[in-house]
């Protein structure tokens, strides 16, 4: 639980989300909390804000500068009182996950995320190179923002990556890649016992388990949710 | 494209809710209760700051038949109940319909302590009828309902499951998160929960309590975590009624909330009300109970996402 105290000393549950003066301009004319009409006002650069009611699952929302994800999301008014949101969010950046109770008058900035097909084209040590098909600009991400991506990439394969605020924050793959196997043992046909799998390396470098009958230079279809063989690919 | 299944895999659900609302009905008749119908749509509904009503063609639906179920009470209608949908803007969850039924009684010469006792009776026997005996398990959780139930007040529960009393609750503004965060969850759990007597601001239409003017004599029926009814001996002072109205309209008017008339023929009524008391109890989160359903879709035909 994520209650935290200021400077009056009161506890607070639900963090407001946006500076105090930017709730009083969004949040009805009279600058009083709007509990009622307010759904979706105007902040002031233009950007459309949601109220607590808006709040549901896979909602991303700007907090203290940084996008989270709505993963879990309770409604509950105990005893006749006020109508509390009780979220499990987590920051899209670190992965970091927390539990926060909400109040209907909370406002909440929408997070700014893009998705942009862009094509990779390297990896050096440990960086990896991505140019918008459009612009052809290129970006660099970390290890840990291609996370398991990195299994996938190939040259000049079309990816999407994940922006926040023009940063980078995540690579999804197509649900299917075709890999060439590099290394795998020879077929032992005799070999019917041992769990009619073996291990494989495909060009990325990635090992994984194969039915036995797949050969060195084959190439195999994998799907890039489960990290999983699926079938082998005639070309 | 018509796909019946959502509808269809409910029946034993809806079945099983059926069998409920007609052993109510037969619980309140073997008691002499007469069954009574009020408007839905009403032009003054009780000024309560966390309800908000569907403003309807100039009038409200009613968020609770409780204002016209006294009215009869008052006229002299000792033993009254009442199965009813009722209707609260933006209440939407696991267990929140914006439109719901609900089940009102009420009772002449009674305060809550008796209600206390009725509403046991009132589940063993529904839950007896049902073939269910005295254990009902909700979602992994066995619980006793033969009678007595547990009695708390709000206080002891504080004491005991929060971290801090309710007084300082109050005084940081942080009671509800309290109570749903650190105290409702653990209510309720091996026999039905009956957390009483609240705090004098959080009860509008109650009484104070003899003896201790700080609480109200109001309660809530909790089992599993989950809150089920709504209970208290009625306040009959038509002039503390008509001030506490007073206060609570003029802070939904400054939030900007509709404004409603003081329901007036109300208040005119209520010093006829003598002792009185009345409870309102979920009936779709007691078909949620008995049907061990997670989700109050599960237990009603319909909801607003699926018109």
């Amino acid at each position: 639980m994520s209650n935290f105290f200021d400077r009056s000393g009161k506890i607070h549950y639900g963090a407001p989300t946006v500076p105090e003066s930017k709730i009083r301009e969004t949040a009805g004319k009279s600058g009083e909390p709007d509990d009622g009409a307010f759904t979706a006002g105007l902040f002031p650069e233009g950007v459309a804000m949601y109220s607590a009611s808006d709040l549901r699952k896979n909602l991303r929302i700007k907090m203290e500068d940084e996008p989270y994800v709505i993963t879990e999301f309770n409604f509950t008014k105990p005893g006749k009182g006020q109508a509390l949101y009780r979220c499990k969010l987590k920051n899209m950046i670190s992965g970091a996950q927390f539990e926060r109770t909400f109040r209907s008058v909370d406002v909440f900035e929408p997070a700014d995320l893009q998705e942009k097909k862009m094509q990779f084209l390297y990896e050096q040590e440990g960086k990896y190179c991505f140019m918008d098909n459009e612009t052809y600009e290129q970006i660099l991400l970390t290890e840990d923002q291609v996370g398991d991506g990195k299994n996938y990439l190939i040259e000049n394969i079309e990816v999407e990556v994940l922006l926040f605020e023009d940063r980078p924050l995540g690579v999804s793959l197509p649900n299917f890649v075709d890999l060439v196997v590099t290394k795998a043992e020879p077929w032992a046909r005799g070999d019917s016992v041992s769990g009619n799998t073996k291990p494989v390396t495909v060009q990325t470098g990635y090992v994984l388990q194969v039915p036995p009958f797949i050969e060195e230079g084959e190439k195999i279809r994998i799907d890039t949710r489960t990290g999983e063989y699926l079938t082998r690919v005639k070309d | 494209m018509h796909d019946p299944w959502p509808l269809a895999k409910k029946r034993r659900a809806l079945e099983l809710r059926a069998r409920i609302l007609a052993e109510l009905r037969r619980f309140f008749a073997d008691r002499d209760y007469l069954e009574i119908e009020t408007p839905c749509l009403i032009p003054a509904p009780a000024p309560e700051f966390h309800i908000d009503t569907f403003p309807c063609a100039g009038w409200f639906l009613q968020p609770s038949p409780e204002l016209c179920m006294k009215r009869l009470l008052a006229a002299g209608y000792d033993r009254i109940f009442q199965i009813c949908r009722c209707f609260r803007q933006k209440e939407r969850g696991d267990r929140h319909l914006p439109e719901f039924t609900m089940l009102e009684w009420y009772r002449r010469e009674a305060d809550y302590r008796d209600l206390m006792a009725e509403c046991e009776e009132l589940l063993v026997q529904v839950a007896g009828a049902l073939g269910r005996g005295d254990l009902v398990t909700y979602q992994g959780v066995r619980i006793e309902i033969g009678a007595p139930w547990e009695r708390m007040t709000v206080g002891e529960a504080f004491d005991r499951f929060a971290p801090l009393p309710v007084a300082a609750a109050l005084a940081g503004d942080c009671f509800e998160e309290i109570l749903a965060v650190h105290v409702e969850p653990r209510l309720g759990r091996r026999r039905p929960t009956f957390l009483y007597d609240y705090p004098l601001p959080l009860a509008s239409l109650a009484r104070v309590k003899r003896g201790d003017p700080a609480v109200a004599e109001r309660f809530e029926l909790y089992i599993a975590g989950m809150e089920l009814a709504n209970a208290f001996t009625e306040l009959a002072d038509e002039g503390e009624q008509r001030r506490r109205f007073a206060r609570e309209e003029e802070a939904r008017r400054r939030a900007g909330k509709p404004p409603y008339p003081v329901p007036e023929n109300f208040l005119a009524a209520l010093p006829a009300l003598g002792t009185a008391a009345g409870i309102a109890l979920g009936v779709d989160r007691l078909v949620m109970i008995l049907a061990d359903a997670p989700h109050i879709d599960a237990v009603t035909a319909f909801t607003p996402e699926t018109l």
